[in-house]
């Protein structure tokens, strides 16, 4: 896709997520909406992961560790018909398989997360097992900046490093806020790109809201060659919502009617205003 | 006879499997050398995988090459396995159901005077209650061999653990071993040992001292702890008239307690007795002292064993 139709789906995609979390009564709207431009480049336009390949084992990989934000990625493998909408509507209803965090149930996972921490230490198993069968494919895991408080993930860091992971692909969804607040004032992980470098990571920084920033990075993975890659995506939380963009207290609110409404209302407008 | 620890079978087994199957890849928390796996990294280097002293990351590691298609042995000291990453084996292995095998080595007791740090008797307590994830602990290096090579291709999560001492050999080649399937190892009608793993041979030689005070003794070990053959151990225990459950590890949700459950509700009435640590700060002291002093020594099981027929 060219980064128009990208930045039009990112668009829709934002609608779908507002739309399945109202109906669904629950959701990590904030995080789903700061990643999922992040997720609109990967599935249309990097992963080539759709359900004709998906049972196969060779193929590229994507787990999502911060799997709270199951919106944003039930939404894009919607749009790669992994399932319909009409199963996506079913989001938290009795019995639904598509619960507030990502599983194997769902067409289309990867991996169950939820526990943070988790994501980095599978995806470095993955990208180890490509690596021993010579295998071109490559590991994608998206991490939230407040999961890497996490100590597990610094332990697969040192995994990943010392295997010279160049197919492994962490992106950081950057966006500097977390359920209490600041991830800064909660517990400072800065400086982030000095830390990474230092446990032999390849670092870039993009705006993680640019899907043409996007595009354009992931197009030069290997950055080196046996140095596994890390994106900082600097992102905004609630992104494309005027009243949700950096507000901490909307990590898991629901919207009210009044609310939901005027959401829709500015993406409508960011439609009409599209060229 | 006294054959070789079930740890040096299990690194054999796995070494030999291996050597046939490229697929076969074994994930070590620099625990190689107390798992015996230090010929296996000369021998195969490219189907071992070293993540150092990180218990979590070697389980979502596990998870990982699973996932890709490997058939893979995480190994690493029971206690820290099974504790350190208990949320790791809940969601990345059970939950998201990839069919590996963890393996706790120097489980219980074993390694003695290190003291409890070290010790697992919690680790079957806190995987039956996991979802998805069966549990074996085999008695003798027959079971262990048999264990190993049926976890090579087994398809849901699985626990396996042991210790590292020399064990009793109970059983003959030719034998039969399925995971799931209870096994009788002495027949009697007056009292039965019920046992897990490596206590079964304590229970074996009481049996003996049993027989010469002409008390008949029969013994079934429950090598799969999960899922549980319900249905030998009720046929089993329709033959006695008193039962004592054996076990290397805490009296609580172990085996003891599983077999109280069942007997709880199936309407049986039975002289009945759990023996494994108590809930108390453990004496110290080497794995055999240790099991002597908490009532399971071959002496004490007869002694016990006499008591309950009274």
């Amino acid at each position: 896709m060219d980064h128009k139709e990208l930045e039009l789906k990112s668009i829709e995609y934002r609608k779908t997520i507002l739309d399945i979390i109202y109906n669904g009564g629950a959701g990590h709207t904030a995080g789903s909406l700061s990643c999922i431009d992040i997720l609109n480049v990967l599935y249309n336009n990097v992963l080539q992961i759709n359900p004709k390949n998906f049972s196969s084992t060779d193929r590229n990989r994507y787990v999502q560790s911060k799997g709270h934000t199951v919106e944003a990625l039930y939404t894009v493998l919607c749009d790669q018909n992994f399932f319909t909408r009409e199963d996506l509507d079913s989001l938290n209803k009795f019995n639904s398989h598509f619960i507030g965090h990502p599983t194997r149930k769902v067409p289309g996972i990867e991996h169950n997360t939820g526990a943070l921490g988790h994501g980095l230490s599978v995806a470095v198993g993955m990208a180890i097992g490509f690596k021993l069968d010579n295998k071109p494919y490559k590991v994608f895991t998206l991490l939230g900046d407040g999961e890497l408080s996490e100590g597990s993930i610094w332990e697969s860091l040192l995994s990943a490093s010392k295997y010279k992971l160049d197919n492994l692909v962490i992106i950081i969804d950057r966006n500097g806020l977390q359920i209490t607040g600041k991830t800064e004032e909660v517990n400072p992980i800065e400086p982030l790109l000095d830390k990474f470098q230092s446990f032999g990571l390849c670092v870039k920084q993009v705006n993680g809201n640019s899907v043409s920033e996007l595009d354009e990075i992931f197009k030069k993975i290997p950055f080196e060659n046996n140095q596994p890659n890390l994106i900082i995506a600097n992102t905004i939380k609630g992104k494309g919502i005027s009243f949700i963009e950096n507000q901490v207290v909307w990590h898991h609110k629901l919207p009210s009617e009044e609310e939901y409404n005027k959401a829709i209302q500015e993406l409508n407008k960011q439609l009409e205003n599209f060229e | 006879m006294i054959e070789k620890a079930n740890l040096e079978v299990f690194a054999e087994t796995l070494l030999d499997l291996a050597k046939k199957d490229k697929e076969i890849i074994v994930v070590t928390s620099d625990s190689r050398g107390s798992g015996k796996l230090t010929q296996f990294g000369k021998e195969l280097p490219d189907q071992i995988i070293e993540v150092g002293i990180a218990e979590q990351n070697l389980v979502g590691i596990c998870a990982g090459l699973s996932a890709v298609g490997k058939k893979v042995f995480g190994v690493s000291p029971s206690s820290f396995l099974t504790a350190r990453s208990l949320e790791q084996i809940k969601n990345d292995i059970a939950y998201s159901n990839h069919p590996v095998t963890l393996v706790g080595i120097s489980a219980g007791v074993s390694y003695g005077q290190l003291g409890s740090t070290h010790h697992s008797i919690h680790d079957l307590a806190v995987l039956r209650t996991i979802n998805n994830i069966n549990i074996v602990v085999p008695s003798d290096n027959f079971e262990t061999r048999e264990a190993i090579k049926e976890a090579v291709n087994y398809k849901s999560p699985l626990f396996i653990r042991f210790g590292k001492k020399p064990m009793l050999k109970i059983h003959d080649e030719d034998d039969n071993f399925k995971i799931g399937k209870g096994v009788k190892i002495r027949e009697g009608s007056d009292v039965m040992f019920i046992t897990t793993g490596e206590t079964a041979q304590r229970a074996l030689l009481a049996a003996e001292i049993l027989h010469k005070k002409n008390i008949s003794c029969s013994i079934i070990n429950m090598h799969t702890i999960k899922p549980f053959d319900n249905d030998l151990f009720l046929d089993c225990l329709s033959k006695v008239k008193a039962a004592i459950t054996v076990e290397e590890h805490s009296e609580n949700g172990g085996l003891g307690e599983k077999c109280a459950s069942i007997i709880s509700q199936s309407n049986i009435n039975i002289a009945f007795k759990i023996l494994g640590f108590p809930d108390e700060y453990m004496t110290n002291g080497s794995q055999s002292d240790v099991l002597d002093h908490y009532n399971m020594s071959p002496k004490k099981l007869a002694e016990i064993a006499e008591d309950i027929l009274k």
